[in-house]
């Protein structure tokens, strides 16, 4: 082989080699493409509805003025699907019939007369909620579970005029249900700003004490070693095991109450105490130390020339690794599974001490349903956390393009 | 100006008493980590003792079956580390290959505008919450692998280590690559020079002095790596069994120690059952090993440091 | 080198400005370490007040550490060590019942590098006469700033944006806003160290005319690497070598007549 054969295969082999790496970048980023336009397709469909707006005449008959709450207004909602179908007679058809309504169809219109009593004996269009099959089937989907003749007279209502699409505001609007259709993330939303609230409660005064301390006043000594090291290897014990710790001490220990934001925030508040410590003594490191010494020079003692100088500087860095953090706490499940906050839960929580789910664990429970309604709503969900966790990105990371100080 | 230097001013008592108090509860806070470790280790090896006093420790690590909710139960974690073990593995050899490779274009060749856009994207992925990975994984990528598997006539488990694998791979990638990107770019340029003096091309100076060098470096983040791919739990609780099988074979359901303790602490709870008590014994383990090869990893990385300062 | 003790040559034997100030600041017998080395040996001098006192020397020989120990801006690096004594008008800095805070009070600093805070010019001066409790109101913190910058010879140049950050003035400007910041909470003495090693020589000589306007006033112990500084500046120059205070003495004498040959060697530029 002479040299000029050798040269061009060395120059072959260093093509390939960049090749390999943009390869594997490729992957990495096709992988992660694929990941979010999977969750996009499949949540597409949880983020509209089809509703039926059917004129309903209030027959004072089945509704009591002095009690409407109490009328039956799911046998009125029949009635009024039935006319539609006269031809439907036997019993099984007029099952199948009523099978296209949710189980929950009539809370819209109980909702209404009850605060509007007056309504009664007139004649309204409400939207009411088919089941999910139904809404399943009129968006497209072929394996949604009706059958020939279902499928037939949905098609008549939606000739008739009486089929509305619209945006599902009740999926953000409502709370938990068994039921696919009125399932919403409301609380599980709020269950994750409550566990959050808690976190940043307790993880960012604890987390910036700490770092002033270890950075500022701890004497280099090994007891300072230990707490470092210690710090250093707690960043990467396993998110499970702060479950454990949860539910050994928090419930067991001291006896809070299960499935509440409060053990959730404490648990998750745990797990980012170390990346807050972290980032925050990377902020306070990064503070030129001749601004510390300018104040102790005009007299200042070192926790005033600190906590008036050293602090204010280093908040930008605190912030961004604290948000970095809850960023973290917000997409965790698995300690959370430990201390039951994976309950079903219906209420929207009111309080730290209400039982509460989180985003998170919303989708976990929504994951494992059989109805395909779920699935569309469990990636729904999670196409919400995502967007959710992409702004607190966002944010920190125009805190730190606003902030960052060159020295 | 005759005020003298020992003479008490009255707010000056006050102002040290404040700041003594200040520093105490400074102090405090740092304290606090060292109290969570204390309290894990505590509250772990506490029910895990309850535990050993039913089921004798031997039996615990040697026991080659798993079937906590049988009666009497069985408490082999032999089939979970074989689980754990598998699933780590098909991670790593996914993560390893991309993640280096990637750490090293992005370190040697790309310039800085492509690396402002690819770092955010790594980000990205390194962001994504395990929760959503494992929906992808048990609703997508297992799935596929299932069909794609009987297309060659192979007989795939739904719940395929294979897919939590995969998956668990790609979530370790940005992991392996940021720790990777740190480490070669600490590498002194003066090696490269001296190999670049030498006539070598950029392949050749990476492959035989830039990696050689940042080796240390790169084993303790693989290290690091195993030990995240170990303690990882949403993605395999989704996508792997609950069926303790133990089976090197990729295509077989197996599950894994976070798996167990996950499905043997959600519901109800006794804390006075062997079964639920077998959760904590597991954590321990889990905290054991993920311990040792955290604290390993970060030695190597010291030590690595101290020999380019 | 014939003489390599650590004691301290007087030129002249009692320096003219000593005898016409009272001392200041007297330290003797100080030895510094910085864990197992030693900074400073077996140091002894005078300073006499409303005079600048220069401290030179090659670099590493102990002039800031010394410079530092004054105000116990020590204090703050790890390990280190101070011994001996040095008072402030008779007082023992180093005493255990001593304020360190309010030591630092009496005895300003000015940085090598100029070091404002990231804040505006008014609260730069503000600073210490706050903390201090120094101003009775508003009006007489917006007077001690205005005196301030005035006696900086800052206040014509920068009257107009108080309320912009000091950290956006030049660097000569930065320097005299820390000279003003030191000044405002009234020291008795003020220390600079290396003032004007990061200014160009037009900000220098701003700079080395507001010291002599400030000798009026105060006690300056100034650290300066550049003899030519010394010689301008100061009334007592100190000469430092390798942690050791070598000759002290009246500042034209010691430019002139240097008794040790390593000062003199100095002076003449054969090292440094």
């Amino acid at each position: 082989m002479n040299s000029s054969d050798l040269t061009a295969k060395r120059r072959s082999a260093e093509r390939r080699f960049k090749y390999y790496g943009l390869a594997a970048i490729a992957v990495t980023v096709i992988f992660l493409a694929i990941l979010i336009l999977d969750i996009v397709v499949k949540a597409l469909p949880a983020f509209t509805v089809n509703q039926l707006v059917l004129p309903v005449t209030i027959d004072a008959t089945k509704v009591d003025a002095s009690n409407p709450a109490a009328g039956d207004f799911p046998a009125l909602l029949k009635e009024t699907l039935a006319k539609e179908f006269p031809d439907v007679q036997s019993r099984g058809d007029k099952k199948k019939l009523n099978a296209l309504l949710s189980a929950r169809a009539a809370d819209g219109l109980q909702e209404q007369v009850a605060s509007d009593p007056s309504l009664i004996g007139k004649t309204i269009a409400v939207p009411i909620s088919l089941s999910s099959g139904a809404d399943l089937h009129l968006k497209g989907f072929t394996d949604a579970q009706l059958d020939e003749k279902q499928a037939a007279w949905l098609a008549a209502l939606k000739d008739k005029g009486f089929i509305q699409h619209g945006f599902a505001w009740s999926f953000f609007t409502q709370g938990d249900s068994r039921e696919p259709e009125s399932a919403g993330i409301k609380g599980a939303l709020i269950g994750s700003i409550l566990v959050i609230c808690v976190t940043l409660m307790f993880a960012l005064p604890l987390g910036v004490a700490a770092a002033l301390y270890l950075e500022e006043f701890a004497p280099k000594n090994r007891m300072t070693d230990l707490i470092e090291v210690n710090i250093n290897n707690l960043a990467a014990v396993p998110s499970i095991i702060f479950g454990l710790l949860g539910l050994a001490v928090f419930l067991n220990g001291f006896g809070l109450p299960r499935s509440t934001a409060l053990v959730g925030g404490l648990v998750l508040a745990l797990l980012v105490l170390p990346t807050i410590i972290i980032a925050s003594r990377a902020a306070i490191r990064s503070v030129p130390p001749s601004i510390k010494e300018a104040a102790l020079g005009v007299g200042a003692s070192h926790m005033q020339a600190v906590f008036h100088h050293v602090l204010p500087l280093a908040v930008p860095g605190i912030l961004t690794g604290t948000i970095l953090g809850v960023a973290r706490a917000l997409g965790e499940t698995a300690p959370l599974l430990m201390i039951g906050m994976i309950a079903f839960i219906v209420d929207v929580p009111h309080g730290f001490t209400d039982a509460a789910t989180v985003l998170p664990v919303q989708v976990f429970l929504w994951s494992d349903l059989p109805e395909a309604a779920f699935k569309s709503r469990t990636a729904a969900a999670i196409l919400v956390l995502l967007v959710l966790l992409f702004c607190i990105n966002a944010v920190a990371i125009y805190l730190r393009n606003k902030f960052e100080r060159r020295w | 100006m005759s005020a003298t230097l020992t003479l008490s001013r009255p707010n000056r008592k006050l102002r040290r008493q404040i700041e003594a108090v200040v520093l105490v509860l400074l102090a405090c806070a740092s304290g606090v980590a060292v109290l969570t470790t204390i309290g894990i280790v505590l509250s772990v090896v506490y029910e895990s003792l309850r535990f050993f006093s039913e089921v004798p420790v031997w039996k615990f690590l040697f026991g080659t079956e798993w079937a906590p909710t049988a009666e009497p139960g069985a408490f082999g974690i032999i089939p979970l580390l074989g689980g754990t073990l598998l699933i780590t593995l098909i991670a790593i050899l996914v993560a390893g290959p991309l993640g280096l490779l990637s750490a090293v274009y992005l370190a040697e060749y790309a310039n800085l505008k492509a690396r402002r856009i690819i770092k955010p994207v790594l980000e990205l992925l390194a962001g994504i919450p395990t929760v959503v990975l494992g929906f992808f994984a048990a609703l997508t990528v297992a799935p596929f692998i299932r069909r794609a598997g009987e297309a060659f006539g192979l007989s795939v488990a739904s719940e395929s280590a294979l897919a939590a694998g995969l998956v668990m791979g790609m979530m370790i990638v940005p992991l392996i690559s940021s720790l990777s990107d740190d480490i070669i770019n600490a590498v002194p340029q003066s090696l490269r020079d001296g190999s670049y003096a030498l006539g070598a091309t950029q392949s050749e100076t990476i492959k035989k002095v830039v990696l050689p060098a940042a080796l240390p470096g790169i084993v303790s983040a693989f290290i690091l790596a195993t030990s995240r791919a170990i303690g990882e739990t949403m993605i395999v609780v989704m996508a792997a069994g609950l069926a303790a099988n133990l089976t090197f074979n990729p295509l077989a359901a197996v599950t894994t120690v976070t798996v167990q303790i996950a499905a043997l602490l959600v519901g109800d709870q006794e804390f006075d059952s062997a079964k639920t008590l077998s959760a904590f014994a597991l954590g321990l383990i889990l905290f054991i090993i993920t311990l040792a090869l955290n604290v390993v990893a970060l030695r190597v990385v010291r030590k690595y440091r101290e020999a380019y300062e | 080198m014939n003489d390599m003790s650590f004691q301290t040559i007087m030129t002249p034997a009692i320096p003219k400005i000593a005898a016409a100030r009272e001392a200041k600041i007297i330290a003797s017998a100080v030895d510094v370490h910085y864990g197992d080395k030693q900074a400073i040996k077996n140091l002894s001098i005078s300073i006499p007040d409303r005079a600048v006192s220069a401290f030179i020397g090659p670099s590493g020989c102990g002039k800031s550490t010394f410079l530092r120990s004054i105000n116990r801006m020590n204090d703050t690096i790890p390990g280190c060590k101070v011994t001996g004594k040095i008072t402030l008008d008779g007082e023992d800095i180093y005493a255990r019942n001593l304020d360190v805070v309010e030591l630092r009070a009496r005895i300003g600093m000015v940085f090598q590098k100029p070091n404002p805070f990231p804040k505006t010019i008014f609260e730069n001066v503000a600073y210490g006469p706050r903390i201090h409790g120094l101003a009775r109101d508003k009006q007489d913190m917006e007077r001690i700033v205005v005196e301030s910058l005035k006696k900086a010879g800052l206040f014509e140049e920068v009257k107009d944006r108080l309320t912009q950050p000091g950290t956006g003035l030049s660097g000569g400007q930065q320097q005299r806003l820390c000279i003003a910041r030191a000044i405002a909470v009234n020291p008795e003495v003020i220390l600079m160290d290396e003032p004007c090693s990061a200014l160009d020589p037009i900000a220098t000589a701003r700079i080395e005319e507001l010291i002599h306007e400030l000798k009026e006033n105060f006690c300056i112990v100034i650290v300066t690497h550049s003899m030519q500084q010394a010689a301008r500046v100061s009334d007592l120059t100190a000469f430092f070598h390798l942690g050791v205070l070598v000759e002290v003495g009246d500042t034209d004498v010691m430019f002139t007549k240097p008794q040790d040959k390593r000062t003199q060697d100095y002076i003449t530029g054969r090292f440094g």
